[in-house]
């Protein structure tokens, strides 16, 4: 396989991963939205209504930068990440 | 200032803040020296319009890469506040807070969706297009699908959508400057307009960066101050974000001893049109797993295809900059969109708690009615009681409100001084303005770049070029303005319609290009006009009665319309021969951060 495969296996990789965690918490913790809301969470908020406001978007944010990082490494890991010049 | 004008971004704007933060204080000053709320509202939005209009002057360009992607130098923190600014529209400034005001948790979920559509953009498409160094969008699946019918699918799909989305801003732009300015909305849909094509005209996108950033400076000031002020004033909490848990379980306890009642469709006749009551539960869950979560995708697959926040990509240095720059963006907004619960709850309990002095529930009609600010909403058309029991006292289901008047409103009802509601106007028109420059930009783009110099006349000259795409900006702009006046749909309504015709036709056919690489120019075509239609067709039918299925509303539509699309696509292109060696090439190419970028730096 060449190097260039390689790292788009990689990158593949990473985006099931990104997807799989933005799926959880863009729909699969909603699919449980009203047993969720029974329990108290995060600074006394229902957990329900604890991730639509705050939860959900601050993990998202969370997720970017880390998704970001990531790629970063795996573009550097074969060689393919961009010089300073281009 | 020595350097460059890059170099120097943090000091300029630095002292921008600065000076609008001053700026603030003395109309305070003003205030207490007995300027009138006119001559505030007034000063807030003429000074920021005209600040807005000099940054636009002073990025004027004669360079095709400088108006189309701001000469590809913009950092990533600076694209991250102008992409939150051209992102936050009128819709997300002064209506969201009342949508969760009104509706809860089912409303919450286009919080999600707006939010969590940014990790698709990040992951899936926009260091890819940066990549390939296209102008807009549609020169991206110009080029890689091959063709001028798949361009000119992808100019019509852009131009749907983001029409559809502008005239919603227009209107936004023109309601506050006509609140704010006391003028006719019929002129102030065109003042407003002016004032957005002061900022585009000259320096395209690069006056469009500029500005957008000022413009988020000023909105975020003008949403966050007053959420943390009226927390602080009413003792809920110096930090309303993590301090709010009482007030909404306050809130909760306040529906179940009113009860939710039911009015009669005789009574809501004399309810002045805009206006809606609560009837739904502030934060339980009151919709259905499928209901939230088709609201939520529907919203979040439609970011990733909307063009005028992928084009806010192509300004930036480096493939590793847009990836982080999209994380920026959706910090910028996750600021303002964290804060929108918390004004509906602090909105909702100071009205609602008979505990509290703002407190009108339970209140007689004639206490009510006495109320200055009431008088003034009420005559604004923003909010209304009724006595339908007749019994005096103003219940939970008599009381009704404009979604707009929970920002408008909250401040003046919380007792602030008269210059935070001129600052929350300036915001509001800074977050309208710097959507519609986006949205129209992207429009006049596409059809300067893709219909007229890639298909129509490629010999054309940058000058001619620029020409052409600055009387399309005017162009388009009033034909905006002059369906916006009519005042034909809501705001917010359009805004979500937009979402689900560019993910209808764009989204599928954007991401195989970079992710499939057997997809054709064949089955791309097949996708965006095919998604398209079906996701209009749908709306109609829904609209005209039409029953639906599998809970898809007219405010979902997209999810058909991108299936459609979706199986259209891979049904086609695996029908037809697959691209050619050097098509595919470009993919690879693509995937890879280093090396040039497909297109050219002029092109």
């Amino acid at each position: 396989m060449s190097n260039q495969q390689k790292h788009w296996e990689k990158t593949r990789g990473l985006l099931f991963i990104t997807l799989a965690i933005w799926f959880v918490f863009s729909i699969g913790i909603f699919l449980f939205g009203a047993e969720m809301n029974e329990v108290t969470g995060p600074f006394g908020y229902p957990w329900t209504y604890w991730f639509t406001c705050q939860g959900s978007l601050g993990a998202f944010v969370i997720l970017i930068f880390w998704f970001a990082n990531r790629q970063e490494k795996i573009d550097e890991e074969f060689g393919f990440s961009e010089r300073e010049d281009e | 200032m020595k350097g460059n004008f890059i170099d120097n971004l943090p000091k300029v704007y630095g002292i921008y803040t600065g000076g609008f933060i001053g700026f603030i204080i003395i109309m305070a000053i003003a205030e207490q020296m007995g300027m009138t709320a006119k001559a505030i509202g007034i000063a807030f939005v003429a000074f920021t319009v005209f600040i807005y209009a000099l940054i636009g002057w002073l990025s004027r360009t004669a360079q095709a890469d400088a108006y189309y992607v701001a000469g590809r130098q913009v950092p990533t923190v600076f694209n991250g506040m102008a992409t939150a600014a051209d992102w936050m529209s009128g819709a997300s400034f002064v209506a969201m807070a009342g949508g969760i005001y009104f509706k809860g948790y089912g409303y919450m979920a286009l919080l999600v969706g707006w939010t969590g559509g940014y990790v698709l953009v990040a992951s899936l498409l926009a260091p890819y297009l940066r990549k390939f160094g296209c102008y807009t969008v549609p020169d991206f699946i110009g080029t890689r699908y091959g063709g001028n019918l798949a361009r000119f699918s992808a100019v019509v799909v852009l131009t749907v959508a983001s029409f559809t989305y502008v005239t919603a801003q227009i209107n936004a732009t023109g309601t506050i400057a006509s609140v704010a300015l006391d003028i006719p909305f019929q002129y102030a849909v065109y003042v407003g307009l002016i004032s957005i094509l002061l900022c585009s005209m000259l320096g395209g996108m690069r006056g469009v960066t500029w500005t957008q950033v000022a413009q988020y400076i000023v909105l975020i000031i003008a949403y966050l101050l007053p959420v943390f002020w009226i927390s602080n004033k009413m003792g809920a909490g110096f930090f309303p974000h993590f301090m709010l848990a009482d007030e909404v379980a306050r809130i909760g306890e306040l529906e179940q001893q009113f009860g939710f009642v039911k009015n009669a469709a005789a009574d809501l006749k004399s309810v002045p049109k805009g206006l809606a009551g609560i009837t739904k539960a502030h934060s339980a869950v009151n919709a259905t797993p499928w209901a939230f979560i088709s609201l939520a995708l529907a919203m979040m697959m439609g970011t990733a295809s909307l063009p005028h926040v992928m084009m806010r990509y192509f300004t930036t240095p480096s493939v590793k900059a847009a990836r982080k720059s999209v994380g920026w963006s959706l910090f910028f907004i996750f600021l303002l969109y964290s804060s929108a619960p918390m004004l509906a709850t602090l909105s909702k309990l100071s009205l609602i708690d008979p505990n509290l002095p703002t407190g009108i529930i339970g209140k007689t009609f004639a206490e009510v009615e006495a109320i200055d600010w009431y008088q003034n909403w009420n005559q604004a058309n923003l909010m209304f009681i009724s006595d339908f029991n007749g019994n005096g006292t103003l219940e939970l289901n008599e009381f009704f409100m404009g979604g707009k008047a929970v920002v408008l409103a909250t401040p003046e009802i919380a007792g602030l001084p008269y210059v935070i509601s001129g600052l929350v106007a300036a915001g509001g028109m800074a977050a309208a303005m710097s959507t519609a420059d986006g949205l129209i930009l992207a429009i006049a783009n596409a059809i300067s770049h893709d219909v007229y110099y890639k298909i129509i006349d490629p010999k054309a000259e940058t000058a001619k070029r620029l020409l052409v795409a600055r009387v399309l900006l005017v162009v388009i702009g009033f034909a905006g303005a002059t369906i916006a006046a009519m005042e034909i749909q809501g705001i917010l309504g359009s805004v979500i319609w937009a979402f689900d015709f560019a993910m209808s036709g764009l989204f599928f056919p954007l991401v195989l290009g970079v992710w499939w690489k057997r997809a054709n120019r064949q089955g791309a075509i097949a996708g965006m006009l095919g998604g398209l239609i079906a996701g209009a067709w749908y709306l109609v039918w829904v609209r005209t009665g039409g029953s639906g299925f599998l809970g898809i509303t007219q405010l979902t539509f997209g999810i058909f319309g991108s299936a459609v699309s979706f199986v259209l696509m891979v049904v086609v292109s695996l029908m037809t021969a697959e691209p050619d060696k050097a098509t595919q090439k470009m993919v690879d190419d693509v995937r890879v951060p280093s090396g040039k970028t497909i297109l050219g730096k002029s092109h």
